[in-house]
């Protein structure tokens, strides 16, 4: 029982979850102080993961649990992300009227599936940890129910999901069968040899798992919820997910399928590919920032994806540095977005863009290097996130996947470019409203001084990742 | 010497424009942004003009050199000089405060961005030329595409946003590739330091790939026909100060890369590829050439004659004789100072009558001859008369392919004639003719600042052209050095049987 204080920030956020729904239920009109409580829940939550000692490496309730230096530093990322995106779209949720005490609730919950999915060492827990963050996600981007779009977006990533959630049971089940264990290691023990009944489990555990992150051909569903949700969501959605679902696709590939590496690495390997150059080219048609983010994030995910297809430790490596910059890139694109705001209305397409930089120096300016980041022009952050994963690529001799991942961004570079122009080259539109709360500021400037400050010393997050143990 | 020199003049322009970026701005306040960009750039060509006088000639190691742990374990920071990068050093920081002065005249709009753009972009530029290290080099080489696109798309012409966007996407796609080659030399030769990889050297069989990697980014950048096609467009609708930049120091850097990483790290791929370059260049030379003779738009002209004079400057350095490797360096300083030049006085007349297109203008000598005196010596400085800079640097070179190629060197000399043309056309229709139009009557000859900045590019062409020494031996040492570690004449009397 003593193992018990390993979970305690799981078992505080589970704690905080039903603390706060029997609050909100008592007390009259208090969303907003949901809200805050739920950040400074989440606060709390990552000061106890910080608390647990750094190198302890243990696993729990029969080793099906899994407390180790990744999920510690994936945790750590993930409570952090959730803290920036709760405190950059607080303002939004209130205008766009979807401010009830469920919407952080549920946040916290779909945070704590997430935790779990990525202590997982068992294909039970696994599961269960999946479907508590799905089941969130589903209420949270059909939250504007009086939106068509946003139920449409929400039925839609149900439907899929849910389609996507049974190939991946069916997957576990395979492997149950032909291995005759649920737990991680325990499968790496007892598939020495390949059978098929084995591949096809990988194969449709791989399936489900690229369809949470959105790669191609698993990836139809991410525009239209991307473009649907509430853009509150959609940062959710863009971030936090693919923190859970890559440090799964880290565990499945490196701990229970790790010999049976030439049963998955063609297909990480057409994933990655497919990924990167379907994301580059399908995003230069479109109108729409979210959708046109959706898209990208696709092809980051392609990036994230040729790390991990090495199989070498610092091919993982290097896709948690990636998955690390993705965010905040991220995380500074959709602050810039919520500042589009106009009479208590946002603005979501590029064309609303023009001119900015004429009204708004500054706004434009982050997204300036922002966009530059995201095409991966350097001396900018995103540059170094795929300097790191071509050096590990390079390394395995894979130079078809490091040429199409570099071609590909010269693709991708075309349509950043295409929002730039439209900020700074082209003729200015009505001022956007300058007046923003803290959290959107702070948000905004933090993750941009990262994304331009990140060259001067490039080694301190290599360094921590480096630390990362894998199996 | 403790004190990091180098690193200054990389950081000096950054500083500025951080001080730029963060001074409020109002319409007064400007002007005086003008004054911190012109201080800080000035500073920045007296201190590297003391760095040219404290340089040791005589030395072939490369001197200041700074190392600092930076990706750990990976890459280091470093940086340092021999004798060839240090002029072009020099080069940068002479041009740059030229173009702070004539945003005057050619900057409407956004004066406090441009001289950000200007000054971020120097720091880039220096970077470029000190960095000794290929992932230093490759992070300097891409970043300075940011500023050059937004120099180019906010402050251009009619159609920028198309050559913008041309510039940016040829430049990055034939750059990729010479990322994938440096990932690659780190993982045969586990470093990426230049000093190191001279000494270890790079195997044979792995050189014919890599070279032709590097070649993609630098051909483009050079450019080399038929990667050409995107500078006529950046060069015309680029602000003045834009194109000068492009002209005078952007393309050098290709220049400037095939010497040091193509011939240094790959010496024989190098030779390999001998016919390659020879074949392009000379199809740059003379192709471009009747290009540039048809072309109607003086911008769109002196950039075609860019493309051509950088023929030459490829056609020099792949000689790999120790004449053709100093014409190429000293063509590149001379066509630096020239096409700058030329660029500024097309920003002259264009900022007067607001067009390029060379048959409205016609008779100017009789309205402007202060203007027809300084035009003068830089259309003859492109054609490379001898008593200009541009002679020695084309001298050089085709004395160079002589020794090599008789041929080659015979075609290639059909160049300078179809170069003199050209531009003595040009020269003539601008200048000389009668004057047919009226608004040209109303323009005014040069106005005080033009006078300075045209007549401090043309004291170095002219000086440069009747003593070529001080660069000629700044770059001496290291050229023979280049050609002697890599054993460049050994190679050469190999393949030619002696």
């Amino acid at each position: 029982m003593e193992n018990l204080q390993l979970i305690i920030p799981e078992l505080f956020i589970s704690i905080m979850i039903m603390f706060l729904l029997i609050f909100g239920v008592f007390k009259k009109n208090s969303s907003q102080l949901v809200y805050n409580l739920t950040t400074v829940s989440l606060v709390a939550a990552l000061a106890l993961i910080i608390n647990l000692e750094a190198q302890i490496q243990s696993s729990l309730f029969n080793n099906s649990y899994n407390i180790d230096s990744l999920a510690r530093f994936m945790k750590i990322l993930l409570i952090l992300s959730g803290i920036f995106v709760m405190l950059s779209s607080s303002k939004y949720i209130q205008i766009s009227k979807i401010s009830k005490i469920e919407y952080p609730i549920l946040i916290l919950c779909s945070i704590l599936g997430m935790m779990v999915m990525i202590s997982s060492n068992d294909l039970i827990v696994f599961y269960m940890g999946l479907e508590l963050q799905s089941l969130a996600l589903y209420v949270l981007a059909s939250f504007n129910r009086d939106n068509l779009l946003s139920t449409e977006s929400g039925l839609k990533y149900f439907v899929l999901s849910a389609l996507s959630s049974g190939l991946l049971l069916y997957g576990c089940s395979l492997i149950y069968g032909f291995s005759e264990t649920t737990n991680f290691n325990q499968i790496m023990v007892n598939t020495k040899e390949i059978e098929y009944g084995l591949t096809f489990g990988i194969v449709f555990i791989l399936v489900g798992l690229a369809f949470k992150i959105s790669a191609v051909p698993f990836h139809m569903w991410a525009p239209d919820v991307y473009q649907g949700s509430p853009t509150s969501v959609t940062v959710f959605f863009a971030l936090l997910p693919k923190i859970a679902a890559l440090t799964v696709f880290i565990r499945f590939l490196y701990i229970p399928f790790y010999e049976l590496g030439d049963q998955w690495q063609m297909i990480i390997i057409f994933l990655s590919i497919a990924s990167m150059v379907f994301g580059a080219v399908a995003a230069i048609g479109q109108k729409n920032l979210k959708r046109l983010i959706a898209y990208s994030s696709i092809s980051h995910m392609g990036y994230a994806l040729a790390g991990l297809s090495t199989g070498t430790t610092q091919g993982v490596q290097s896709s948690i540095t990636y998955i690390t910059i993705y965010l905040v890139m991220n995380l500074a694109f959709f602050s810039c977005l919520f500042m589009l705001k106009r009479n208590d209305e946002y603005y979501e397409n590029i064309d609303d863009l023009s001119g900015l930089s004429k009204n708004h120096p500054l706004l434009s300016l982050s997204l300036l290097v922002v966009l530059f980041s995201l095409a991966g022009i350097p001396p900018l952050a995103g540059f170094f996130a795929k300097f790191y994963i071509f050096v590990a690529v390079i390394n395995e001799k894979m130079y078809f996947l490091a040429i199409v991942g570099l071609l590909a961004t010269v693709i991708a570079a075309f349509y950043y470019l295409r929002i730039i122009k439209i900020i700074y080259f082209d003729p200015e539109k009505e001022k956007f409203e300058s007046k923003h709360n803290l959290g959107l500021k702070f948000t905004l400037v933090a993750s941009t001084f990262f994304i331009l400050a990140y060259f001067i010393y490039p080694s301190g997050i290599v360094d921590i990742i480096s630390q990362i143990n894998i199996n | 010497m403790n004190f990091p020199i180098l690193s200054s003049l990389i950081l000096l322009p950054t500083i500025g424009a951080l001080f730029i970026f963060f001074v409020r701005s109002s319409n007064s306040q400007y002007q005086s942004s003008k004054y911190v960009a012109l201080f800080i750039t000035l500073a920045n060509f007296f201190l590297s003009l003391y760095l040219w006088i404290v340089f040791d000639k005589s030395i072939v190691d490369f001197q200041f050199v700074e190392e600092r742990e930076w990706i750990s374990g990976f890459v280091n920071y470093k940086v340092g000089v021999d004798g060839i990068s240090i002029l072009f050093i020099l080069l940068t920081t002479f041009i740059t405060p030229i173009c702070v002065i004539t945003v005057n005249a050619t900057i409407k709009n956004r004066l406090k961005d441009f001289l950000i753009a200007i000054l971020i972009l120097e720091t880039f530029m220096i970077g470029v030329f000190c960095s000794l290290d290929l992932v230093v080099f490759y992070l300097f080489f891409e970043a300075g595409l940011i500023p050059m696109f937004l120099i180019i798309g906010i402050w251009g012409g009619e159609r920028r946003v198309y050559s913008a966007f041309k510039f940016f996407l040829y430049t990055l796609l034939g750059s990729v590739l010479m990322l994938v080659a440096i990932i690659s030399i780190y993982w045969i030769t586990g470093t990426t330091d230049v000093i190191k990889l001279y000494e270890l050297g790079i195997d044979a069989k792995y050189q014919n790939l890599l070279w032709l990697a590097f070649f993609s980014s630098f051909a483009v950048k050079t450019p080399m026909w038929p990667v050409h096609t995107w500078l006529p467009d950046a060069h015309v609708e680029a602000p003045t100060a834009g194109s000068v930049l492009l002209a005078a120091i952007l393309l050098k850097m290709a220049g400037y890369g095939f010497i040091r990483f193509s011939l240094g790290l790959f010496p024989d791929a190098s030779l390999y590829f001998v016919p390659l370059v020879y074949t392009l260049s000379l199809i740059a030379i003379i192709y471009t050439s009747l290009v540039a003779l048809m072309q109607e738009d003086m911008k769109k002209l002196i950039a075609y004659s860019s493309v051509a004079h950088m023929g030459f400057v490829t056609l020099g350095i792949f000689t790999m004789t120790q004449q053709g490797i100093e014409g190429s360096i000293f063509q590149m300083i001379s066509h630096g100072l020239v096409s700058a030049a030329l660029f500024l006085c097309v920003g002259v007349v264009y900022d007067r009558l607001h067009t390029r297109l060379i048959n409205r203008y016609g008779g100017l000598v009789s309205i402007m001859p202060k203007y027809a005196i300084v035009f003068m010596v830089f259309t003859l400085g492109a054609l490379g008369l001898p008593g200009t800079s541009g002679f020695i640097g084309e001298f050089l070179v085709l004395m160079g392919a002589f020794k090599k190629n008789i041929l080659v060197a015979t075609i290639a000399s059909l160049g300078v004639i179809l170069g003199a043309a050209y531009m003595l056309w040009l020269y003539k229709r601008i200048i000389f003719g009668k004057l047919i139009n009226e608004d040209v009557k109303k323009m005014v000859d040069l106005k005080r600042f033009e006078i300075v900045t045209l007549w401090l590019l043309v004291l170095p062409i002219i000086f440069f052209g009747f003593y070529p020494e001080p660069l000629i031996n700044s770059i001496e040492v290291s050229v023979a050095n280049m050609i002697d570690m890599n054993d460049l004449d050994k190679i050469n009397k190999l393949a030619l049987g002696d």
